[in-house]
């Protein structure tokens, strides 16, 4: 038996709608393994025992009575713990949440299972998405694979620890500021983050609205554009998502880019990268052009203001989002037994104080105080009008070409608690990626070449809005030409 | 009423409860009662990754209520969340609107004492209710099936100088809404809530006074009870040397006094922002002009329709407009009977006592508008005096036959015939032959009293002109 | 540099109690990331209309219907503290 652990959802799912292996057999294979390696890596939140294994059954079921069990059938998908998943439980890995089980699944969840994924468990990740290393949860940081003393990435770094390892085929993560393609790069995946409105927000735990997405991590981009087929379309429950038809990505893919115009915007090449990504995007470029397309010089000239709008709009959004945990509906309550609170507000206070983490608590304070009378203008509404000409800036650069190749981060995967103690720094790194959140364009990471230290690094590609196709065909043509996304991590 | 050299100054914020059967946001229902935490979708309770939809009809009837107020609606109106914690407030936050509202603008006139006054209306927004909090000495309990509940707010600008201004200008408002079948305006029920803003200033200042917000106020009465003795409250406190502290006071109707709701007035930071989770409303030209189509007509305009159309006095006109059902059942009873002044007097004398007393809606009245137009007819074409008629309505009321049969049955008919007249008269004047002789030596008093012994003769068949006629010639 | 005081304002208004260590840590923290956050304010900006959602589409809206929910005792269940089917919360006003 081929190995059914680090395959591609095409493959397992081809296999299971043969009916050469069982959907339970994988199953519970899966489990053993992500139960076995979360010891070490610590990727799964909470593992869905009892509930993979009745979707199991049941497509074995619909493929032995010769239904179709779906385009993803029997395939196991590593689920951020963002995303609501009924009658399992939902932490967004943070103590506010830390028994919240939801009555109703995501949107998302529910387009998987209906295509046959099985939900295999809750992917570990930054609280409320609040981060980019995975080192801010509840239920403790996330070891990268290629390296326990790395990082992951967040905030999606429990999802793309979880598809590295082999520890689940596929996944979703979700999007706000880079936390699908960072991830992504860190650990040596494919992350996708659609343009904003492709993928309804439903039932996915809001970190900030108007940029939150969730997106495919796989091994390859065909695997992506099979998920991102599932996932995305207009949904009556969320009123920001678009009526735009979803083309049929994986069966468009090609790695002849002839006729593509690829731009390099030069404020993200005007500072210096790490050695080893250079060299990387260099190469990158270089398969690019090989593959028939033209590179051009563009420009972005807000490029540096990208981290600051980003952070003023993500963290007061997030202020308001996360007003509605309370303690009165679901979630963390302090005990109030032995010291009753004196007054509502310290009933809120307290309940909230103890809930939330140090980085998220950051966020919260940084929102509400960019909201606040006096200063709403200065932060909140500035950022957005700023937001608005960054867009304008972005629209021009697609008049002038078709999709933009940068890195994903300045480096490469960092130290579990080198910047841990730094937010601004941490903030920062995050440069070349909020800008695609900001102006709602699609996103990729793609697996590229590896650091001298043996860690993955990826390239970012981006395009314009709901201009998906033309951004996964560059990714398709560094994948094939590369092969890098078949290296596995030693060891596991 | 006269505050010496004080002007009182009010405005009002109205919030009516629009009357679609789901949620703003989601499809719980919007009804009254239910079981406890009954209609509790996951946008109600504001689970997470719940996500707001707006209801379209919401924006119907907002667009409904914002033309009939004489409102600008904006082509782009913009949802703002409204931040505070309070535990019937789910999400943290109230989706309101802000700087962007739907309807802004517009104006109100409503009839006082024999005058039509005018009120500026500065805008009115969409939002969504909060839910019901009950509480108890060391609990308080939450019910959120009134959370999310569909909103106007229909805000006034500080145009009314006396209670009764304040009361009449509402009742218009709730007039309207109910015409437009958007609110059922029931303040007992809370489905529609006045919240009176009311300062003082001396007589001729343009500076407005600092202004005390008045809340829990549910019949139309008491807002004007409210108001009255907040203005008399912030005159003595002046008068007396004291500041007025800007503040929300609550009603009290057993002890008809208002009181202050918070010993310490928090310092309120509500951080409106736009909700990134809801787009802007667009309204296009086609939505707003099926709207404005649709509209009916309004409580004013049929008042002076009523007056020019029908020649009725301004204030029957506003009486008879005062509810939608009873217009049209005051038009289709002057239709049936073709006298609409005696339709008019019917309606407002007859029926209305009627129905207060049976505390009736005129759509239940036990007689419909077709009945009481053929009795008023029996009347014009003098089959029945105006006396025998009302005792055939009240004979109607319990009787579901139509009057000219009741009038059959019980051979009401009015006696016209003059042989028979001159005979009943004939036989009054026999049997009182001393009256006859003082009338004749000039007791000119005692006609009516041959008038009522003729009517009591002929049990009040008698017409009424030919007895006078016939008796004057009869007693030359 | 923020002030300790406007900090606790801040806290107040988002109901965030704060441990000891985030309140020696954050005032310098906030300094230096807002300040960086400045660098927005010399961009012209007059007469932009600000971005709220990042795409443009045509907004969605939902039909008046009312569909019950079914799932209650789910939903009820996560609540910390309850009185037969209503939320319990210590007193109020």
């Amino acid at each position: 038996m081929e190995d059914i652990y680090f395959t591609t959802i095409t493959s397992l799912r081809d296999r299971i709608r043969r009916g050469d292996i069982k959907a339970r057999e994988v199953i519970e294979k899966y489990l053993g393994r992500a139960q076995k390696l979360n010891q070490r890596l610590n990727a799964f939140i909470s593992l869905n025992q009892e509930g993979a294994l009745a979707q199991a059954d049941k497509i074995d079921q619909m493929v032995a009575s010769g239904k179709d069990p779906g385009p993803l059938a029997g395939v196991p998908m590593a689920i951020k713990d963002m995303l609501c998943t009924r009658g399992l439980k939902t932490t967004a890995a943070s103590r506010i949440l830390y028994n919240y089980v939801p009555p109703y699944s995501a949107t998302v969840v529910e387009r998987l299972e209906a295509a046959g994924a099985i939900t295999l468990g809750k992917a570990n990740q930054d609280e409320f998405a609040m981060g980019s290393s995975s080192e801010n949860s509840f239920f403790g940081v996330v070891k990268n694979p290629w390296d326990e003393n790395y990082v992951p990435g967040g905030s999606s770094g429990g999802t793309a620890a979880a598809v590295a390892a082999g520890m689940s085929v596929a996944g979703i993560g979700t999007d706000t500021g880079g936390s699908i393609r960072q991830p992504a790069h860190f650990c040596g995946v494919v992350g996708v983050k659609p343009t904003y409105g492709r993928v309804s927000r439903y039932g996915i735990i809001a970190f900030a609205s108007s940029l939150d997405q969730a997106g495919p991590m796989t091994r390859t981009i065909k695997d992506s554009a099979e998920m991102m087929e599932v996932i995305c379309g207009w949904d009556k429950m969320d009123a920001t998502t678009a009526k735009v038809q979803v083309p049929k990505w994986s069966t468009q893919l090609s790695s002849n880019l002839k006729g593509i115009k690829i731009g390099l915007p030069k404020e993200y090449y005007s500072s210096a990268f790490a050695p080893d990504t250079q060299k990387v995007i260099d190469q990158a470029l270089a398969v690019v052009r090989e593959a028939g397309a033209q590179i051009v010089e563009v420009s972005i000239p807000l490029t540096e203001f990208g981290v600051p709008i980003y952070y003023l709009v993500a963290a007061s959004e997030a202020s308001s989002n996360l007003a509605r945990y309370d303690g009165v509906r679901f979630g963390h309550r302090a005990d109030f037994s032995k010291k009753p609170a004196e007054d509502l507000a310290e009933f809120y206070s307290r309940s909230r104080g103890e809930g939330f983490g140090t980085e998220v608590k950051r966020r919260i304070m940084l929102g509400t105080y960019a909201l606040s009378s006096g200063y709403y203008d200065a932060y909140y509404r500035k950022a957005c009008q700023v937001r608005r000409l960054l867009r304008d800036q972005f629209k021009k650069v697609f008049t002038e070409c078709d999709a933009l190749l940068t890195p994903v981060a300045s480096t490469p995967a960092f130290k579990i608690g080198e910047r841990i103690a730094d937010p601004l720094q941490m903030y920062m790194n995050d440069i070349y990626t909020t800008s695609t959140n900001l102006v709602g364009i699609p996103g990729l990471s793609v697996p590229g070449g590896m650091s001298s230290e043996g860690l993955p690094i990826g390239v970012q590609i981006t395009a314009a809005h709901f201009c998906e196709e033309k951004m996964l065909n560059v990714g398709f043509a560094i994948e094939q030409a590369l092969g890098i996304w078949k290296k596995v991590p030693n060891g596991l | 009423m006269a505050y010496n050299d004080w002007e009182p100054v009010i405005g009002l914020e109205i919030h009516a409860q629009l009357l679609t059967a789901s949620k703003m946001f989601s499809s719980d229902s919007a009804a009254f009662g239910g079981a406890d935490n009954e209609f509790t979708h996951p946008v109600t309770l504001g689970l997470p990754g719940a996500l707001p939809v707006v209801n379209e009809k919401a924006i119907d009837f907002s667009m409904r209520a914002g033309l009939a107020l004489n409102c600008q609606i904006r082509n782009r109106s913009v949802f703002a969340r409204k931040n505070y914690f309070y535990p019937d407030l789910p999400k943290g936050y109230q989706i309101s609107q802000f700087d962007a509202p739907l309807c802004e603008k517009g104006f109100v006139e409503y009839f006082l004492n024999g005058e039509i006054k005018k009120v500026s209306i500065e805008r009115a927004h969409m939002e969504e209710d909060a839910g019901k909090s009950t509480h108890f000495a060391d609990y308080t309990l939450i019910n959120l099936n009134r959370a999310g509940v569909p909103l106007l707010e229909i805000v006034s600008g500080p145009d009314m100088r006396s209670p009764a201004e304040a009361a009449e200008y509402a009742r218009m408002v709730r007039r309207i809404l109910r015409y437009l079948e958007v609110c059922d305006g029931n303040l007992e029920e809370g489905s529609m809530r006045c919240d009176c803003n009311v300062s003082v200033r001396r007589k001729g200042e343009t500076k407005l006074g600092t202004k005390v917000e008045l809340k829990n106020i549910n019949s139309f009465r008491f807002v004007e009870k409210a108001i009255e003795y907040e203005i008399q409250r912030q005159i003595d406190a002046i008068e007396s040397g004291e500041k007025i502290v800007q503040e929300t006071r609550l009603w009290d109707t057993a002890k008809n006094r208002t009181f202050s709701m918070r010993s310490k007035e928090e310092a309120h930071d509500y951080r409106y922002f736009p909700d990134p989770d809801l787009l802007p409303i667009e309204v296009g030209f086609d939505w707003l002009e099926k709207i404005k189509k649709e509209l009916p007509e309004l409580p004013l305009a049929k008042a002076r329709r009523f007056q020019d159309q029908f020649g009725l006095p301004a204030y029957d006109s506003f009486v008879l407009t005062q509810e939608k059902a009873l217009a049209e059942y005051f038009e289709q009873t002057a239709k049936v009977c073709g006298n609409a002044k005696a339709a008019s007097n019917w309606v407002m004398v007859e029926l209305l006592r009627e129905l207060n007393e049976q505390k009736l809606l005129v759509q239940d009245s036990p007689i419909s508008s077709q009945r009481l137009g053929e009795l008023i007819l029996l009347i014009e074409n003098k089959t029945i005096s105006g006396k025998m008629a009302k005792d055939v309505f009240l004979e109607m009321l319990k009787n579901p036959k139509s009057a000219q049969e009741i009038v059959n049955e019980k051979g009401m008919s009015q006696i016209t015939d003059e042989g028979a007249i001159v005979k009943i008269i004939q036989e009054v004047l026999d049997k009182n032959v001393s009256a006859v002789a003082e009338y004749r030596s000039g007791k000119n008093k005692l006609f009516g009293f041959f008038v009522g012994q003729v009517m009591k003769a002929s049990r009040g068949q008698a017409n009424p002109d030919l007895v006078n006629k016939i008796l004057l010639e009869k007693l030359k | 540099m923020i002030s300790e005081a406007q900090l606790k304002r801040i806290a107040e208004l988002a109901r965030l109690q704060l441990t000891e260590g985030e309140l020696a840590l954050y005032p310098k923290q906030f300094s230096s990331i807002l300040e960086y956050f400045e660098k927005i304010a010399k961009i012209p900006t007059e007469k932009v209309e600000p971005l709220v959602t990042p795409t443009d589409m045509v907004q969605t809206l939902r039909g008046d219907e009312v569909k019950p929910w079914e799932h209650h005792n789910e939903s009820l269940a996560n609540a910390p503290e309850r009185s037969g089917n209503l939320f319990k919360v210590p007193p109020v006003v």
